[in-house]
C-alpha cells in the first residue's frame, strides 16, 4: 500500500514537472522543473530497486547537467519573450505528433505479452538481493561483460570534454600573455647587435 | 493495490510525449528543445529500468548507465555548440539558422 501511494506520487510529481517544463515561459522556470523531474525519477528508480541509478540520476543530472544548463541560461543575456512568439502557430502541429505517439503507444502497450520462454534469454539475471546489493550487482557484469563497452563510454565523455572545450576557446586579442615558445627560443641575436663605434664618429 | 510493470511503463510514455511534445511546441527556443531532449531520454530510462527489474536482468540497468553517459556527453557539446552560436549571432532563435542552408 505504501509503495502504491509512493509510486503515484513521484509519478504524478514526474509527469506534472514534465509538463511544466515543457510549458513554462521562464527557462530558469523551466531547468528547476526538470531537477524536480530527475528527483521523482530517482524516486521511481529507487522503488524500482535500482538504488545506484536512482543515486546516479541525482549526481549526474541535477548536480552536473542540470547546473550547467543553469549556468548557460543564466549566463546568457536572451531575450526570451522574444522566443515564445509561435508557441500558438506550433500548438496544433504538436499536438497532433504527440496524440499519434501517445494513441500508438497505447496500442503496443494493449496488445503485447512476453513470451513463454524469457526467463531463457536473459542476458545476466539479477541475483538474490540478501546476497548481493544492486551496486555490487552491476559492478559485477559492467566491468566483466561490459568492459569494452564501459571503455568506449568513458572514450565518448573524453571526446565531449575535448569537443566542449575545443568550441568554446577562443584566442582574445590584445591581451598580454607569457609566450613561453617565444621566450626559449630567443637568440642572443635577436637580442641586440654589437656595433663597432668609431672615436669621434658617434652612432649614426 | 498492486503497481504492475504497466504503471511504469505508463509514467514513463507519458515523459516521452512530452519531451516530443515540447520540441514541437518551443521550435524557437533551443535549450527548451534540450530539455525536452532530456526529458524523453529520462522516459527512455524509466522503461529500460522497469523492465530490468520485472524481468530481473541486470542488462537493462546497465544500458541505462550508458545512456545517461551519452546524455551526458550530448548535453556538455550541445550547450558548448549553444555558446558559440549565442555568441556569433547574438541570438539563440533557431529560426534563422540558416548558415548552412540546408
Amino acid at each position: 500500500m505504501i509503495i502504491a501511494i509512493l509510486f503515484y506520487v513521484f509519478a504524478g510529481t514526474a509527469v506534472f514537472s514534465a509538463a511544466m517544463v515543457v510549458f513554462s515561459k521562464n527557462p530558469v522556470n523551466s531547468v528547476l522543473f526538470l531537477i524536480l523531474a530527475f528527483f521523482n525519477a530517482s524516486g521511481l528508480f529507487i522503488l524500482l530497486g535500482a538504488e545506484f541509478l536512482a543515486m546516479l540520476l541525482i549526481i549526474v543530472y541535477v548536480g552536473a547537467v542540470a547546473v550547467l544548463f543553469m549556468f548557460v541560461v543564466m549566463m546568457l543575456d536572451i531575450d526570451y519573450a522574444n522566443l515564445r512568439q509561435g508557441v500558438q502557430k506550433y500548438l496544433p502541429i504538436g499536438m497532433l505528433v504527440g496524440g499519434i505517439l501517445m494513441a500508438e503507444m497505447i496500442l503496443v502497450g494493449g496488445t503485447w505479452s512476453f513470451s513463454e520462454g524469457r526467463n531463457d534469454v536473459l542476458a545476466s539475471k539479477t541475483p538474490i538481493l540478501s546476497d548481493v546489493d544492486n551496486t555490487n550487482a552491476i559492478g559485477n557484469i559492467l566491468y566483466t561483460d561490459y568492459i569494452f563497452l564501459f571503455q568506449l563510454a568513458g572514450l565518448i565523455l573524453l571526446v565531449a570534454m575535448i569537443g566542449a572545450i575545443v568550441l568554446t576557446h577562443r584566442t582574445r586579442e590584445g591581451v598580454k600573455k607569457q609566450k613561453i615558445h617565444d621566450q626559449v627560443r630567443r637568440q642572443r641575436d635577436d637580442a641586440f647587435e654589437a656595433v663597432d663605434v668609431k672615436s669621434g664618429m658617434g652612432l649614426k | 493495490m498492486q503497481i504492475t510493470l504497466f504503471h511504469y511503463l505508463t509514467v514513463a510514455a507519458m515523459l516521452f510525449t512530452l519531451g516530443v511534445f515540447g520540441i514541437f511546441l518551443n521550435r524557437k527556443n533551443v535549450i527548451t528543445i534540450m530539455l525536452s531532449i532530456e526529458l524523453i531520454l529520462l522516459g527512455v530510462n524509466i522503461n529500460l529500468v522497469a523492465f530490468s527489474s520485472h524481468l530481473g536482468d541486470m542488462t537493462g540497468q546497465v544500458f541505462s548507465l550508458f545512456i545517461l553517459t551519452v546524455a551526458a556527453a550530448e548535453a556538455a557539446i550541445g550547450l558548448a555548440i549553444l555558446v558559440v552560436y549565442f555568441r556569433n549571432r547574438g541570438s539563440i532563435a533557431i529560426d534563422d539558422a540558416s548558415g548552412m542552408k540546408g
